[in-house]
């Protein structure tokens, strides 16, 4: 499935990418699955999402979890922990 | 007439008495009308003299995260109106960043709901701060205590 990826913050300015589209190989159906596939790209990416760090992930707007599901189109969007208010 | 539920998100500043005042207009039951206002302190967070403050938000997120946090507050409680106004770009020291305004009946429903909208806010609500001081720019840090009391209300 193909998806858009898009990167806040101090998340974005440590990958140096602020939105892509990718094609998820298969197996890659979730959230975690997408975050982990993401943090092997390279060292930095493994750096800013591997499994020690704090990163919250949304689905389509929608605050998500390492198992939401993700469908063909979406919006998937990787960000470090709000600061706003 | 106003809206029961009101959220915007803009880089302009908003004026705090006429906000209030129109979160009245169509409550006439309102006993209460309970608010906070959160602004930019003259101090980063690490200490220093604060330059600016640049927030940087989610912008196909933000407005339906905080409608969805003002929803949840209207199931929770019995409130009439709901106000949130959150500010975006860069700010100055001393300047308003966040407005969350409630009416209801009583004073104890306005209170928790005001309390509750703002710790759901700084935890879900896809915003983030940039300090910008004398020694550079630098993201403020979530706080473990905005963690602890948004989940409070997840225990009541």
């Amino acid at each position: 499935m193909k998806i858009t990826i898009v990167y806040f913050a101090a998340l974005r300015e440590m990958l140096g990418v602020s939105r892509e589209e990718v094609e998820l190989p298969d197996g890659v159906a979730r959230a975690g699955e997408l975050r982990a596939w993401l943090a092997q790209r390279k060292p930095v990416w493994g750096e800013a999402l591997g499994p020690g760090r704090n990163i919250q992930v949304a689905v389509d707007q929608t605050l998500a979890d390492a198992a939401t599901p993700l469908r063909d189109g979406v919006e998937v969007a990787f960000f470090p922990p709000v600061t706003g208010g | 007439m106003s809206r029961v539920i009101t959220v915007r998100v803009q880089h302009e500043d908003f004026d705090l008495a006429r906000e209030l005042a129109d979160l009245r207009v169509g409550a006439d039951e309102a006993g209460a009308i309970a608010s906070f206002v959160g602004t930019v302190r003259r101090s980063s967070s690490r200490g220093e003299v604060l330059e600016a403050m640049t927030l940087e938000h989610y912008p196909a997120m933000t407005q339906s995260s905080l409608e969805a946090i003002a929803r949840e507050a209207r199931e929770r409680w019995p409130v009439l109106a709901v106000c949130i106004i959150h500010r975006v770009g860069t700010l100055r020291p001393g300047e308003q960043i966040v407005l969350v305004g409630v009416s209801a009946r009583h004073r104890g429903d306005a209170f928790l709901a005001c309390e509750f909208i703002m710790d759901y806010l700084k935890t879900r609500a896809p915003f983030w701060k940039k300090e910008r001081t004398a020694q550079g720019a630098y993201w403020v840090d979530a706080r473990a205590a905005d963690t602890a009391a948004a989940e409070r209300w997840q225990a009541s």
